[in-house]
């Protein structure tokens, strides 16, 4: 199986966890994003996640391949949820195996910047106060951008 | 891990009706058989090899290429099949036969794409029947035992003669709608070959006057009417703005970026070009490259994984 996924059914992250066990491992960075209950200020009751998955699991193993080169990390997996979530349930699992916590962090925090900000992965909120909407981030939209120099600008938010 | 992927171009068909080798036919400019081997390169495929009839090893059309001889005689294509599954057992084998003229790269990356391991083989469906199309398929390496239990069962038992297309009919397989209408049409005898020729003549003609930079206006409201097949796919508030997740159109277009101002006009899409980023054939694009009949494009809003 590819080290970056789209699951359809919830995440098992017991099995994921399990796959990035490894005896010359001594730091292990597992980082689960779930669906919060708010966004912008507004009430959220749940969500549908869409992926464009050919491109979007190639785009992913890049992301992770990445890590492994610029960390020196030994392993690298992401799995990303399609279809609807309910709140607190589980987006996105990544994990990270690596010899040292130092460099897992690191990696663990870049895997989850750019499949932000790169797999193409689209999100429809649906709120207690109105109609659902596709989430769509200036800030995202401007640092996918090609040749865009503004990455910087995504880590200064957080959603 | 997926097992790797391999190229078997089926080249040993009688061509009866044809009452020529149909993988010497020239419809691009070069052999048949050259033009197909010249669409499973990496990294789509990791090797490719040309299937051949036990007599045909020697054949200087042929020999040329990485051949997988049969091993059994009078099996048709399913001798091809189990020879190149005998020889590497390990791999998923994509499976084309030299007698699709019209089959483009678009389709065989969408198969690639949409490819199921775990299922016994990944297929389209025929555009006339609903049936699967068993020589534009990838035939996984868990098939070869059932496909040998397929051969013994049905030997002897009036059940009709064994063939692939059979064979994926009573199988666990993934089955796709084509991306592109007349991708697999083939080309069995010699008036078919002609109207093929003329048919992509016609196309090509097409297609070198939508990519000429300068062309004069006059010789495009001549030539330039026909304009190309692209498919789009819609995803997220595209998506919903269409009513569709796919479409195909016949465009003037020559960039992605001259496509979505058209479609944008006809959909009234809200998003601006400058929020999107553009993939064509499954891959990060740009704007400005030239489109190709056949292309499979798809508009990509503003992403928000995570």
């Amino acid at each position: 199986m590819s080290a970056f996924r789209l699951s359809p059914s919830e995440l098992d992250t017991a099995a994921l966890r399990q796959e990035l066990s490894d005896p010359s491992c001594g730091g292990l960075v597992f980082f689960e994003g779930r669906v919060r209950d708010h966004n912008e200020g507004r009430a959220v009751t749940g969500l549908e996640y869409e992926a464009f998955a050919p491109l979007a699991i190639k785009e992913g193993e890049r992301i992770l391949r990445e890590a492994l080169e610029r960390f020196g990390v030994v392993r690298a997996l992401c799995a990303h949820r399609v279809g609807a979530l309910e709140v607190g349930g589980i987006a996105v699992f990544i994990g990270i195996a690596a010899g040292h916590r130092g460099e897992a962090f690191a990696a663990c925090r870049y895997v989850i910047d750019e499949v932000k900000v790169r797999v193409p992965i689209w999100k429809k909120e649906h709120y207690a106060d109105g109609p659902s909407d596709w989430v769509n981030c200036p800030h995202c939209a401007s640092a996918a951008a090609p040749g865009s120099l503004s990455r910087h600008a995504h880590e200064r938010h957080e959603h | 891990m997926n097992s790797p992927i391999y190229g078997l171009v089926l080249s040993g068909g009688r061509s009866e009706r044809m009452q020529r080798d149909k993988a010497a036919l020239d419809y691009h400019g070069v052999s048949q058989l050259e033009w197909t081997m010249g669409l499973l390169t990496p990294p789509h495929v990791a090797r490719a090899f040309v299937s051949v009839r036990r007599d045909q090893g020697a054949d200087p059309l042929r020999s040329r290429f990485a051949c997988i001889q049969d091993v059994h005689d009078g099996l048709g294509p399913l001798a091809g099949i189990l020879a190149a599954q005998a020889a590497h057992p390990e791999v998923a084998w994509l499976v084309v036969a030299c007698d699709l003229p019209f089959l483009d790269r678009a389709t065989l990356l969408h198969l690639i794409a949409e490819r199921q391991p775990d299922r016994l083989a990944t297929a389209y469906r025929s555009t006339s029947d609903a049936a699967p199309e068993p020589l534009c398929a990838i035939y996984e390496p868990a098939c070869r035992q059932p496909l040998l239990a397929y051969l013994e069962r049905g030997q002897g038992k009036g059940k009709g003669k064994a063939c692939p297309r059979s064979f994926l009919q009573r199988s666990d397989v993934a089955l796709l709608d084509q991306p592109c209408w007349s991708a697999l049409t083939n080309v069995n005898t010699v008036d078919e070959y002609s109207s093929a020729v003329t048919r992509l003549g016609k196309r090509e003609q097409a297609e070198a006057q939508s990519f000429a930079p300068a062309s004069k206006p006059d010789e495009q409201g001549q030539q330039g009417k026909r304009g190309k097949h692209v498919s789009i796919q819609y995803f997220a508030a595209l998506r919903e703005q269409v009513g569709l997740h796919e479409e195909r159109v016949q465009t003037r277009a020559t960039t992605p970026a001259e496509l979505y101002a058209e479609l944008r006009e006809r959909h009234h899409f809200s998003l601006p070009v400058e929020s999107l980023r553009v993939a064509v054939n499954d891959e990060f694009a740009d704007w400005a490259q030239a489109l190709a009949d056949g292309d499979v494009v798809v508009f990509l809003p503003p992403v928000a994984g995570g």
